[in-house]
């Protein structure tokens, strides 16, 4: 028995993700070896050896992994998988991108979005928006799991000293072609990975607006994100979407300024330790899930919020 | 050319979901039922490209209980040409939905199938994928944006770091997000040609399919709720919280 971890990277460096899946795939007490697939990755392969605890890091450097497509991914897994009993990686958009097509390659069902580890068949992973929660059984030979970030703590990088397997590449596929990225450039942290997020709805009124969360965010070093209706409307773009069918998030302290609450939104930001809302509508559902709500106007609180900010700073 | 499309009818998005007292599943007596939202873009990113002349027939495929002809309907109304329902009251997962998918699709020989990137209701996100994996074709999920051009169609995906393009050669599989379109609300008198358009209905057995469920629901319980907090009187007050109470600035 043994638990293979699909190291999510942008070929420089890991991605936090893998690391809390690596704390998924301890909870089976068994031996864990990390792919890293990629191209030039060697310095990511180097990073994840330094990972305490596993027993093995595969590195798969090929063009063909350059940009992580699924269909070749999914063929360098599938081969690997009859070695080991489970198989998982992190389920953000790289995990679910791929994995489905390694366990239908397998044919065996995916379990998504795992929350829970109860035993080495036995699952739990929130359903309708996370409004519940299924606890499930697996009996497929291999099981093929994405794990949510949120629910496993982040493991150590540092401190180990694994060998470095160099394995050949699998089948390519060449009906499939990466032309282009517009990834987000920003000098705050990753939403996924922020100890404070500060997020905005539709109450912003437009994207000029967010400069007034951006000021708090520069000065609670916050990650910035948004609803659905925030993205829809075109504030900002889609990669700030916090929520059911975008990212979830775990933060010590979520701020949600301008944002009603919708089922979707909770879904995606629920499991925060302390959640704020600042919202003009005492009505609003994300007062029901807040520790802390301020019935107000953001435009009027935002710059206030600033400015008492700078004065808790001094001492 | 054609283009399938499959609908799944789910909870409606707005229904607040119980859970069952005996932790065996989710309340579904007496709920408003709906076609799962992202599949409605599905739907409507076809009716688009017949509308922009690049496709001659949409096949609107759905799976499940009887009353899921009314979620077909729904799509026909919108623009679908005709149906199929794959008609049973078992629950199907999704490996299982994509086997189907895949002998459907070997028979109708489309040369695109949209589906939405997941169904509110078990949010598994698998059976694009699944059917791409099935089929040995290519894949763009979570697209926001489709062109087609000679054969070939140049999909933008929404990712997690922000936008992505990919070039994928026909046949393909697409699975929808969000920002691909804004669906349309069928007209009145398309809801009444849609009464006249074509369902088939088939059964699982009839389509030599294994669909026996591989996952085993233990339970179905209802998440750590969390309780509404207190409300705080101005800034001042919710700095001095956050510093001295919950300690998290």
């Amino acid at each position: 028995m043994s638990v293979l971890v699909v190291a999510e990277h942008d070929n420089a460096s890991l991605k936090p993700s893998t690391l809390h899946t690596v704390t998924a795939a301890k909870v089976f007490g068994i031996p864990i070896h990390i792919l890293v697939a990629g191209h030039a990755c060697g310095s990511v392969a180097e990073s994840a050896a330094r990972i305490p605890g596993l027993a093995s890091v595969q590195c798969c450097d090929d063009p063909r992994y350059a940009h992580f497509l699924a269909e070749p991914i999914s063929l360098l897994v599938t081969n690997l998988a009859p070695h080991h009993t489970h198989v998982l990686a992190p389920s953000t958009t790289f995990g679910k991108n791929f994995m489905p097509r390694v366990a239908a390659l397998l044919d065996v069902q995916q379990i998504s979005d795992v929350i829970g580890i109860k035993g080495p068949e036995t699952f739990v992973r929130p359903i309708y928006a996370g409004n519940a929660l299924a606890e499930v059984v697996s009996r497929d030979r291999i099981k093929v799991l994405t794990v949510r970030g949120t629910a496993f703590d982040i493991t150590p990088a540092e401190g180990g000293l694994t060998a470095i397997d160099v394995i050949p590449k699998a089948e390519g596929f060449d009906e499939s072609r990466y032309i282009a990225g517009e990834l987000s450039k920003s000098v705050r942290p990753e939403l996924t990975a922020a100890r404070v997020i500060i997020s905005g709805g539709r109450g912003m009124q437009n994207g000029d607006n967010f400069k007034l969360l951006e000021v708090v965010a520069d000065k609670l070093g916050a990650a910035v994100g948004a609803s659905r209706a925030a993205v829809d409307a075109g504030f900002v773009p889609n990669d700030f979407q916090v929520g059911q069918t975008g990212k979830i998030v775990a933060p010590d302290l979520y701020i949600a300024v301008g944002i009603s609450g919708a089922i979707q939104h909770l879904a995606g930001m629920k499991d925060s330790k302390i959640i704020v809302a600042i919202n003009k509508d005492p009505e609003a559902p994300i007062f029901q899930v807040a520790d802390y709500g301020l019935v107000a106007d953001l435009f009027v609180t935002l710059p206030e919020l600033a400015e008492a900010l700078d004065r808790c700073d001094s001492p | 050319m054609k283009v399938l499309v499959s609908v799944k009818r789910v909870v409606d998005y707005n229904v607040k979901i119980r859970v069952k007292s005996d932790a065996s599943g989710i309340e579904t007596t007496n709920v408003k039922m709906s076609m799962n939202p992202f599949d409605e873009i599905a739907v409507e990113e076809a009716v688009r490209l017949k509308e922009a002349g690049f496709v001659g027939e949409i096949v609107v495929v759905s799976m499940g209980v009887a009353q899921s002809q009314e979620t077909i309907r729904t799509a026909l109304a919108m623009g679908g040409d005709r149906g199929i329902l794959v008609q049973t009251d078992d629950e199907m997962q999704p490996l299982a939905v994509a086997k189907i998918m895949k002998n459907i699709v070997q028979k109708e020989n489309p040369e695109l199938v949209i589906l939405g990137k997941q169904a509110i209701d078990d949010d598994s996100n698998q059976t694009g994928q699944m059917l791409a994996a099935l089929l040995g074709r290519p894949q763009a999920t979570f697209a926001s944006k489709l062109f087609l051009k000679d054969n070939r169609a140049v999909v933008t995906r929404e990712v997690d770091g922000g936008l992505e393009t990919l070039e994928v050669r026909l046949p393909a599989i697409l699975t929808t997000d969000l920002r691909l379109n804004e669906p349309r609300y069928a007209s009145l008198p398309n809801i009444m040609k849609a009464k006249k358009k074509p369902i088939d209905i088939i059964l699982p057995s009839a389509l030599n399919v294994d669909i026996t469920p591989r996952l085993t629901t233990l339970k179905v319980t209802e998440p750590p709720m969390r309780k509404a907090g207190i409300k705080v009187a101005d800034v001042h007050e919710l700095v001095a919280k956050l510093k001295n109470e919950a300690k998290v600035i």
